[in-house]
């Protein structure tokens, strides 16, 4: 029995350092709907700045006292990061601040290994937290029961916070109606800086608590920013103490979760989210997302099929792409290959979320199924290539059927969570189920055919299917079914009334681009001549997601560009320089700025600007624009 | 005009062609060797180990290159993807004409690149990834590895651990292919010495995302008298230090997997728990003249200790430049012959390719861990030679693929 209860009390310990994050983030979330990508960053940051003040400065003063100021620096970095990056764009189309925070992530992990090196670094155990409390022959360490302490407090003093004064109520108007607050004549820029800030610094705080229990090291960051995440929307968005209660529930689960299955951990938090979402669609404590009040029409200019001089020239340019194997080496060609097949990847994705209005997290899962189908039909069953490539993707496309139905009953971020956790769960099977997958060794020898096996060939062959894959795409774009799909994101109330079955059109929108990353995923897999879980995980999925936000999410065909663009900068980066994630992700910051609505989206917008200079729609335009 | 055309371009070719001579003949003057490895991934280990092989390449052509041609190493990071790593292959084998391939650390990866080799027919000598899957179920004809195998290791350290009196066992392993193997050969071999054994619990918490608390709370509740730790990194580090407060080692032997080796005992400091088994790199214990000179070069050339990632940095490409020279060509398949049954001399003393798999005969120290001025080290270490700890010709014959 006493058994039982320590691993209770373990468990609460654990819940305790994932809520103080959580928090934070929740309350980012909630009043600037900021994707914060950068919050485990700043935990990371907190953790290493504790670090170097705790051992410069000994005692209990130095140890508490630096955590305290090393969580209080790190909120500084913060406001200053969201008063030069994050209120310049804003104004961009949803979820493009997840570009700009993931671009700061990358920079982050470089430069924390050029100031502090790549060892482990190992900090101080808390004065007067060192030792263990015996239980009935059991040992707590006393510095869990410090945190379990911890948590209560902090919850409490973020809700006198909240509820009390009048900046709490401010945030918590600004959480339910942005728009209203706004319009009410607060200060929006203040109070988005000051969440901003309280928010990085419980993150930074939650880190520098981690020194007396972890290594510091700089892939902190990753390893708590996705479950954070998934805690705060098993709580539901912008809810504190439905942040509290996931985390004590996620946390307990795996504690006695690992005395019947040990390698639960995997997976858990995910199938804990998938099926609160499932069952309940806004988490545990949040509200239905009020109805978004928009702009009439998503985009300013709208949509139209390219104009006959513009097809021509996207012809051409196909043409001098198809031209590359005349004067390029195998290497380029392979690079070629690989860009056009994250062409396909891209423009998936782009399809769903510009199209569809549904930003998913976890579009890996139908590139890797893909991938994972032409492994198993070309090695096991033995099939000839043109065969798997033809069949590989219909596992990405039942993929999205299955996991499609459950998705497209939610909407917005819970929407992007689900497919999150759908993703994580292919890829702990992929990981997992050794005997058929191969594990993490994955499966090898998946190459081309002769006929396709010469970069050149296989070149040709990727750059055929995709943009065959492009035009359908636009195609569908501008068919019956795309303006069906169109209406339903824009106004879901209108469309019903006129009879179209959204729920239903939204489901097809998934299959289709499901199947899509499917082909690409399929290509890959040749290409690569392997295919490990990797093409499965998280880091795929947000690669897409910057590659369609980098495009612009508001074009018809942004995705192309953005595909290129992040892939061909990403390999020769990598190729180029040994700082490649700090160069990377400055380039991103860069981008972000220059292109609040994408590389295709801001040339677009001002093309159509000088186009119609100086008439009175041009004036009206901006206006909207403004008001956005 | 027409006959101008034609003389522009004859006279272009001839330039061209010139041009072409002059490259080849430059390029004859210095061989290139490709390397890659997860450099932004784990930089706590590759760090060293680029010294490591830093050092190798000044060494070699300060004694005259190969055959007198320069040694150039053109090295790529992966960034932990395999795909990456094959990207990264690609662009060394087409663009850079690299005599061969060399590095890489995960296990996934080394496969993934062991494949290409195979495809592309081009050498690959696999630095660190510890799969024995690389030269056995999936090995093939272009690939050698150069660190002792992950059953190597387990062979070592289940000598050691089969004299304990325990009896009642538990593991703890992260959840990849990696720790799925170690504790798999383990437990054979151990049964296999002792089948008094029982197997009381395993954990198997995510690499890199270890909730230690309640791992070492579920596997104090199986009681064990022996625990197996194969986690590693920042892992161990969470582990030990929730171990130590809960008094999970208190009179209990624990038997691991590398952490002697002091990429990973060294972050422990003060909190190095005494007395397990444990593979590693004791390198302020080794007195041997092959060592000394390699630990003097090092020391003097970085102001710096060699961690484990060092050593196989450096006999990477001192096996690479031994095989280089020994070919005389940068042909893979006499490659492939020069270093089949090839002996040379490394700090661990000499070690020889086999021809029956392609696996080195390096081997690792065994040892105890213990606290010295308040730092972890390893004591009582011996070294074993890996050719002592691998199974017969003919079961290594059998785990191989016929080719």
């Amino acid at each position: 029995m006493a058994f039982y209860f320590v691993q209770f009390l373990t468990g609460l310990a654990s819940a305790a350092s994932l809520f103080l994050v959580a928090s934070g983030l929740s309350i980012i979330f909630g009043v600037t709907r900021i994707v914060n990508f950068a919050h485990g960053a700043f935990y990371m940051l907190g953790a290493y700045v504790a670090f170097t003040l705790t051992e410069r400065f000994s005692g209990a003063l130095g140890f508490w006292g630096g955590i305290v100021v090393a969580a209080l620096i790190v909120a500084i970095i913060g406001v200053l990061v969201e008063m030069v990056l994050l209120r310049r764009i804003y104004h961009a189309p949803e979820l493009f601040q997840l570009l700009a925070t993931f671009g700061l992530t990358l920079m982050v992990q470089d430069i924390v290994v050029m100031i502090w090196g790549p060892d482990d670094l190992l900090g101080r155990r808390a004065p007067g937290f060192k030792g263990a409390v015996d239980f009935f022959g059991q040992n707590i360490p006393s510095y869990d029961l410090f945190l379990i302490a911890l948590c209560p407090i902090v919850l409490g003093i973020l809700w006198l916070l909240f509820q009390r004064t009048r900046w709490g109520v401010l945030v918590r108007a600004a959480t339910q109606d942005r728009d209203m607050v706004a319009a009410l004549g607060v200060n929006q820029k203040w109070l988005f800086t000051s969440v901003f800030a309280l928010g990085v610094f419980l993150a930074a705080l939650g880190g520098a608590l981690q020194i007396p229990r972890d290594a510091v090291h700089h892939a902190l960051d990753l390893r708590i920013i996705v479950e954070v995440f998934v805690v705060v929307v098993i709580g539901g968005l912008g809810s504190i103490i439905g942040a509290f209660v996931a985390a004590v529930l996620v946390s307990e689960l795996n504690a006695f979760g690992i005395l019947i299955f040990p390698k639960i951990s995997i997976i858990l938090v995910f199938l804990v989210m998938a099926v609160v979402l499932i069952v309940r669609p806004w988490g545990l404590f949040g509200k239905p997302e009020a109805a978004a009040r928009r702009t009439p029409g998503l985009t300013v200019t709208p949509w139209r099929p390219l104009t006959s001089g513009e097809r021509l020239m996207s012809l051409g340019a196909l043409v001098l792409a198809a031209m590359l194997p005349l004067f390029a080496g195998n290497y380029a060609l392979t690079v070629g290959s690989e860009i056009a097949i994250f062409v396909i990847f891209a423009a998936s994705l782009h399809f769903l979320m510009s199209v569809g209005g549904l930003a998913s997290f976890g579009h890996a899962a139908y590139f890797g199924l893909g991938a994972y189908g032409v492994a198993f039909l070309a090695k096991a069953a033995g099939l000839p290539m043109i065969v798997s490539l033809l069949l590989g993707p219909v596992l990405g496309l039942l993929g999205a059927a299955v996991f499609g139905f459950f998705a497209v009953q939610l909407s917005g971020v819970y929407f992007a969570m689900l497919t999150l956790a759908f993703a994580q769960i292919v890829w702990s099977i992929a990981f997992q189920w050794v005997e058929v997958t191969g594990g993490d060794n994955g499966i090898l020898g998946v190459w081309p055919e002769r006929w396709a096996a010469s970069p050149a060939n296989f070149y040709w062959l990727s750059l055929g299917i995709t943009a065959l894959v492009i035009t359908v795409l636009r195609v569908m774009v501008f068919s019956p079914f795309g303006f069906a799909l169109r209406a339903t994101r824009d106004s879901p109330l209108r469309s019903e009334a006129i009879g179209i079955n959204g729920k239903r059109v939204q489901w097809t929108a998934f299959v289709i681009s499901g199947t899509v990353a499917g082909i690409g995923g399929a290509l890959f897999a040749y290409l690569k001549g392997s295919v490990f879980p990797d093409s499965v995980g998280i880091s795929l999925s947000v690669d897409a997601l910057v590659m369609v936000l980098l495009g612009g999410v508001e074009t018809v065909s942004g995705a192309v560009i953005g595909a290129i663009v992040f892939k061909a900068a990403n390999i020769w980066l990598v190729s180029q320089t040994d700082l490649s994630k700090l160069v990377l992700g400055g380039f991103i910051v860069l981008m972000v700025v220059a292109f609040p609505k994408g590389i295709v989206g801001t040339l677009e917008t001002i093309r159509n600007r000088r186009r119609s200079a100086g008439t009175k729609s041009a004036l009206a335009t901006s206006r909207i624009e403004v008001a956005e | 005009m027409r006959r101008r055309h034609l003389l522009g371009a004859g006279l272009a070719i001839a330039v061209a062609g010139m041009a072409g001579n002059a490259m080849a003949q430059s390029e004859i003057k210095e061989i290139k060797i490709g390397e890659i490895n997860s450099y932004s991934l784990l930089p706590a280990f590759t760090e060293p180990y680029r010294k490591g092989w830093q050092l190798a390449v000044e060494e070699v052509n300060a004694a005259g290159g190969i055959n007198g041609k320069k040694l150039v190493v053109i090295s790529k990071d992966d960034g932990g993807k395999p795909a990456d790593a094959q990207t990264a292959a690609n662009e060394l084998v087409s663009s850079e004409n690299v005599a061969m391939l060399a590095g890489t650390f995960l296990s996934n990866i080394g496969l993934a690149v062991s494949d290409f080799a195979n495809q592309k027919k081009v050498f690959f000598l696999a630095a660190e990834p510890l799969t024995d899957a690389i030269t056995w179920s999936k090995g093939n004809r272009y690939t050698f590895r150069l660190r002792p195998s992950n059953y190597m290791q387990a062979a070592m350290l289940v000598e050691e651990a089969a004299k304990l009196p325990a009896k009642r066992w538990a593991t703890i392993a992260p959840n990849y292919e990696y720790g799925q193997s170690a504790v798999a050969v383990f437990k054979k071999l151990m049964s296999e010495k002792r089948p008094d054994i029982q197997w009381v619990d395993e954990q198997w918490p995510p690499q890199g995302k270890i909730d230690a608390g309640p791992v070492v709370q579920a596997v104090a509740a199986a009681n064990p008298e022996a625990i197996l730790n194969v986690t590693f990194g920042a892992d161990l580090v969470k582990l030990v230090r929730e171990g130590n407060t809960r008094g999970l080692f208190k009179g209990r032997s624990v038997v691991s997997f590398l952490t002697g080796e002091p990429e990973y005992l060294d972050p422990l400091k003060d909190e190095t728990p005494e007395g397990w088994i444990v593979t590693g790199y004791p390198w302020y214990d080794i007195k041997t003249p092959d060592h000394d000179k390699f630990l003097k070069a090092y020391q003097a050339k970085y102001n710096d200790y060699p961690r484990l990632g060092s050593i196989v940095g450096y006999q990477t490409i001192k096996a690479a430049a031994a095989i280089l020279a020994k070919a005389n060509s940068t042909d893979p398949e006499k490659l492939i012959a020069a270093t089949e049954g090839l002996s040379m001399p490394s700090p661990f003393g000499e070690i020889t390719f086999r021809k029956i798999d392609h696996q080195s005969t390096l081997g690792a120290y065994v040892g105890k861990t213990a606290l010295k001025d308040g730092k972890g080290v390893m004591v009582n270490s011996v070294y074993r030679k890996g050719a002592d700890y691998l199974p017969s010709d003919g079961e290594v014959e059998k785990l191989r693929p016929k080719q």
